[in-house]
């Protein structure tokens, strides 16, 4: 490009966003006269100025009501996985509703484990399964023996299963050992034994330490329940019941890149703020597009936004984001009117009118399109 | 060893709970034992239950004994004749009635023809399957089941001839359908329910197509002139009831027509039908607002207070007028009494109901619409043979709700009329359509129902044959001139000075919550206030303390109840609930307090 269309060009500099202008930058072509390039940079400039939200739009109401409206039309289905091991996720309108009212405890949790080169292949993939699958004494007995009398313990090991796990007795019998206090322990062919140390009058006691033994992970992460190897595009994947994202992240053998997880307080905790916007808007979109619905994406990122802007997670609820408004008017129109009220009334709280609900309320134009210009000039 | 309860209370054991149920029937069946008890043998927790108790749901059966109905021809034919009837049928263990857990140790067969050995009851009719209304819905086997519930849900809702002493009664809100008919598609309950003495619709000639679009969304175009024959016209009728009611002190109410001096006297021209006793007289044309019954009540307290009172013990006005929207003529008149003993006025008023556009009509298969467009003889469309239908069906309503029995009256009724006699419809057990079908053909027309049809107002050819014939449709009582309602100005509730809510009241129609964040999202702020406006009030408003002030009219002087005459007092403007909203803080000892500021 000449130096005289470089100067024209740089006129728009500060009149386009960055990313438009460089792409301009780019495409031009090189040989244009200054006369064609002033009607395509005002071309370039009308038609962004034209998608610029106006001033006084309503966007947090059209966005509520762009979202509301086919929500109504959600189904409540559940999605199944086809195949042996079946998986049930929550999805459709439950789903939404968990992720904007921002549950700590969402009913599936769930993650996509992503692997480095080597250990994405198909003859490896069951060993990464099983390697991140929590496995638990409890998985492998085959039975109790509980000897109330001498206090004792015989726990009989399912060998096949051990085996399968690629673990052996002796270690596990050791691992026992170390996780509980104040027990001899024997160690069998098929079986581990296990007798208290105190012989006390406290019969529970010989129960009590059952349940613990059972209770003991003896392999993989903890939390994830489920695995389920599968393949996406040339690479094999694993999904899970369950999620624990900051151990797996953690693992030499996975892709810390590209490893995701659906439970957005998780995801802020693990990875920041920023992580869990795009998390509720990927989530919340993924429930769209499987019902079929065709809603703007800039609707869901405002509210994911919204949820997000004080740093912490804050859900569509009387504790979350409502609770941020500024007007007492405004969120005692919202649930426990009462408590707001009487709340403010107990600081001397001041309403300073300048929102939309208050505004309805006390019968005066909201300050929104036309309700939003004033006049300037001053009336003596 | 079985466990034996009886009404779900453990009573004892048997060696074999098989036998011993057995036995249990056997006694029940031969008389010795109540005809409502009921046994079920459990063979999977070997347990009977022997049941008693009331509220249980029973059906009745006929027995069968080694594949052989034990009710024979002979039978029906005492039953004919009538020197038997179905208690005896009961008592000679012919027929027993089942329950539920019972059910569960028999096998019944639906026809005569299914018996086996094995079989142990036997259906009375196939069509006891459904209940009495449902039966009614004719080719109801040919329907989906939501259809043909909604069908006989919208038949319990037709006008028709109810009763047939209507003249001497006082019914609250019936009406009467002028010249009802028998349906000529018939089913087997319509003799035995006596639907045919209480006839609740029309045969009407059917044209499954469109018309101008006045149809779509499942209305009905009407013929003009068949209405004007008579067609689907009823009467509606209404009393309105006065009664001297007594009060504490020997004072009563008092029918007559109202003094002028009586509180709340509404005007001469109001009371301008009431005769000397202060009824309305017969075959008086009212209409809203009118006097029907003049009364006058004692006043309503008699305290102390009243006694300094010159204008002390004026009577008020209480009389019976119609409320808003109605009109008629006074049918008639009832003076009586009432089981207190007070006297008591009924006047039943009568309005003629032609049908219009907005009335509901129905056929028996849950195909119901509204009338969408009344349009005269003339430019309907007509048949080779001359027939313009008396209504027209719009075929989108068919597709999606597969109501295929609607389809197959049209061309019974046609038949039937054709030949005149009356289809047998009966779910299950109806004529077969193919038989039909072939008579049609027999009578010179067209095997598949369609004919050939003009257009009304051009006089050419439809390039479309129409599928064209009789059927029952029904007027439901869901009629606009009951329900049409608007208002513009009216009354308003005393409390929040928004207008009131209801037709009854002349309500104002509400703008609600979601309806309101349309015109936010429009950014149609102005617009918004406007349509909020109904309870707009300006109140004064002290600026030194933030309450609302006193306005005093007669002085033209405000005042703040807190500061006094000597504080400044701006006249602000907000809804009235608001206001009522900052009493009701102050009510919880919390101080709103309005810091103002000017608009500009």
């Amino acid at each position: 490009m000449d130096r005289a269309n470089a100067v024209v060009l740089r006129k728009y500099q500060t009149k386009l966003p960055p990313l438009i202008y460089e792409e301009l930058k780019e495409h031009l072509p090189d040989k244009i006269s200054k006369q064609k390039l002033v009607k395509i940079l005002d071309h370039v400039l009308v038609r962004y100025k034209g998608s610029q939200i106006s001033p006084g739009e309503a966007v947090g109401l059209v966005s509520a009501e762009s979202i509301g409206e086919p929500g109504t039309q959600m189904t409540l289905n559940t999605f199944h996985f086809a195949g042996v091991a079946e998986m049930n996720v929550t999805v459709g309108l439950p789903r939404i509703i968990e992720i904007f009212d921002a549950r700590k405890n969402i009913k599936t949790p769930m993650m996509e484990i992503y692997f480095r080169p080597p250990y994405n292949t198909a003859d490896k993939i069951r060993k990464m399964a099983s390697l991140i699958k929590e496995s638990k004494v409890d998985d492998v007995v085959s039975e109790f023996k509980v000897d109330i009398l001498e206090q004792r313990l015989v726990i009989k090991i399912n060998m096949k299963k051990l085996t399968e796990l690629e673990e052996n007795l002796a270690d596990v019998s050791k691992f026992i050992k170390s996780k509980i206090k104040g027990i001899f322990i024997k160690t069998g062919e098929d079986f581990i034994e296990v007798a208290l140390k105190d012989k006390s009058d406290d019969i529970n006691k010989v129960y009590k330490v059952k349940e613990k033994i059972r209770g003991l992970k003896i392999k993989g992460v903890k939390g994830i329940l489920q695995v389920l190897p599968v393949k996406r595009g040339d690479e094999y994947i694993v999904l899970t019941a369950g999620s624990n994202l900051k151990t797996v992240l953690d693992m030499k053998e996975v892709d810390s890149t590209r490893t995701i997880c659906n439970d957005i307080h998780e995801i802020n905790a693990v990875l920041g703020i920023e992580a869990a916007r795009q998390a509720i808007i990927n989530e919340v979109y993924k429930v769209i597009e499987a019902q079929g619905l065709n809603i703007d994406l800039r609707h869901v990122m405002l509210v994911s936004d919204t949820m997000c802007v004080n740093g912490k997670l804050a859900g569509i609820t009387r504790y979350g984001v409502v609770r941020e408004k500024t007007s007492v008017l405004a969120r005692a129109s919202f649930e426990t009117p009462i408590k707001h009220v009487i709340d403010a009334a107990l600081v001397g709280e001041v309403d300073k009118l300048d929102s939309v609900v208050e505004n309805v309320m006390i019968n005066q134009p909201v300050p929104l399109g036309t309700g939003l210009p004033g006049l300037i000039t001053k009336v003596k | 060893m079985s466990d034996v309860y009886l009404n779900n209370k453990f009573v004892g054991t048997v060696e074999n709970g098989q036998n011993f149920a057995h036995l249990v029937i056997d006694e029940r069946r031969k008389n010795s034992l109540p005809a409502n008890v009921n046994v079920h043998y459990n063979p999977l927790i070997d347990i009977v239950k022997i049941e008693s108790s009331r509220g249980r749901a029973r059906r009745p059966l006929i027995i069968v004994k080694e594949g052989k109905p034990l009710l024979t021809e002979k039978h029906l034919k005492q039953l004919e004749k009538g020197e038997l009837n179905w208690t005896d049928l009961i008592e000679q263990g012919i027929i027993e009635y089942l329950d539920a857990g019972e059910e569960e140790n028999t096998l019944v067969a639906y026809e005569e023809e299914q018996l086996t050995p094995e079989h142990t009851h036997l259906e009375i009719t196939p069509f006891a399957l459904t209940g009495l209304a449902t039966s009614l819905v004719p080719f109801g086997n040919y329907s989906p089941g939501a259809r043909l519930a909604m069908g006989s849900k919208n038949q319990k809702q037709a006008l028709g001839f109810y009763i047939a002493n209507f003249l001497a009664r006082m019914d609250m809100d019936v009406n009467l359908l002028h010249s009802p008919q028998v349906p000529i598609v018939q089913t087997a309950m319509t003799s035995i329910s006596g639907y045919d003495k209480h006839p609740s619709g029309q045969n009407m000639v059917v044209a499954v197509m469109s018309y101008e679009g006045y149809n779509m969304d499942d209305a009905v175009i009407i013929n003009k002139s068949s209405i004007e024959r008579g067609l689907a016209r009823s009467t509606y009728y209404r009393p309105s009831i006065a009664e001297e009611l007594r009060y504490s002190g020997g004072l009563v109410d008092q029918v007559s027509i109202p003094d002028k001096e009586v509180k709340g006297y509404k005007s001469e021209e109001d009371y301008r039908f009431l005769e000397g006793d202060g009824i309305i007289y017969p075959e008086a044309q009212v209409t809203e607002g009118d006097v029907v019954i003049g009364k006058t009540s004692p006043p309503r307290f008699l305290s102390s207070l009243d006694e300094y009172n010159l204008a002390a013990a004026t009577r008020r006005e209480s009389s019976v007028a119609l409320k808003h929207g109605e009109q008629g003529v006074v049918d008639f008149v009832l003076i009586t009494e009432n089981e207190e003993g007070n006297r008591l006025v009924q006047v039943r008023m009568r309005d003629q109901r032609i049908p219009e556009i907005g009335d509901k009509f129905t056929s028996r298969h849950g195909q119901k619409g509204i009338v969408g467009l009344i349009v005269p003889q003339s430019d309907l469309p007509f048949s080779v043979s001359g027939i313009t239908p008396d209504l027209i069906f719009s075929p989108h309503g068919i597709p999606s709700r597969m109501t295929v029995g609607h389809l197959i009256e049209l061309i019974g009724g046609k038949v039937g009329a054709l030949a005149g006699r009356h289809i047998d419809g009966t779910i299950f057990q109806a004529e077969p359509e193919e038989r039909i079908r072939r008579e049609l053909l027999s009578l010179g027309f067209r095997y598949d129902g369609t004919e050939v049809f003009y257009n009304g107002q051009t006089g050419k050819r439809m390039k479309a044959r129409i599928y064209v014939g009789n059927m029952y449709y029904l007027k439901l009582k869901h009629m606009v001139a009951n329900k049409i309602h608007s208002r513009a100005r009216g009354p308003i509730q005393l409390l929040t000075r928004q207008p009131t809510e209801g037709r009854a009241k002349e309500g104002g129609l509400r703008l609600g919550e979601m309806e309101k964040d349309t015109f936010v999202a429009h950014g149609a702020s102005l617009l918004l206030k406007e349509r909020f406006d109904a309870d707009r009030t300006v109140a004064p408003v002290c600026e030194q303390c933030g309450l609302i002030a006193v306005k005093d009219e007669f002085k033209n002087k405000s005042y703040c109840l807190l500061c006094g005459e000597d504080t400044l007092i701006n006249n602000v403007e907000i809804s009235y609930a608001f206001k009522l909203l900052m009493d009701e803080f102050k009510s919880l000892c919390i101080y709103p307090k309005l810091n103002l500021k000017s608009k500009y």
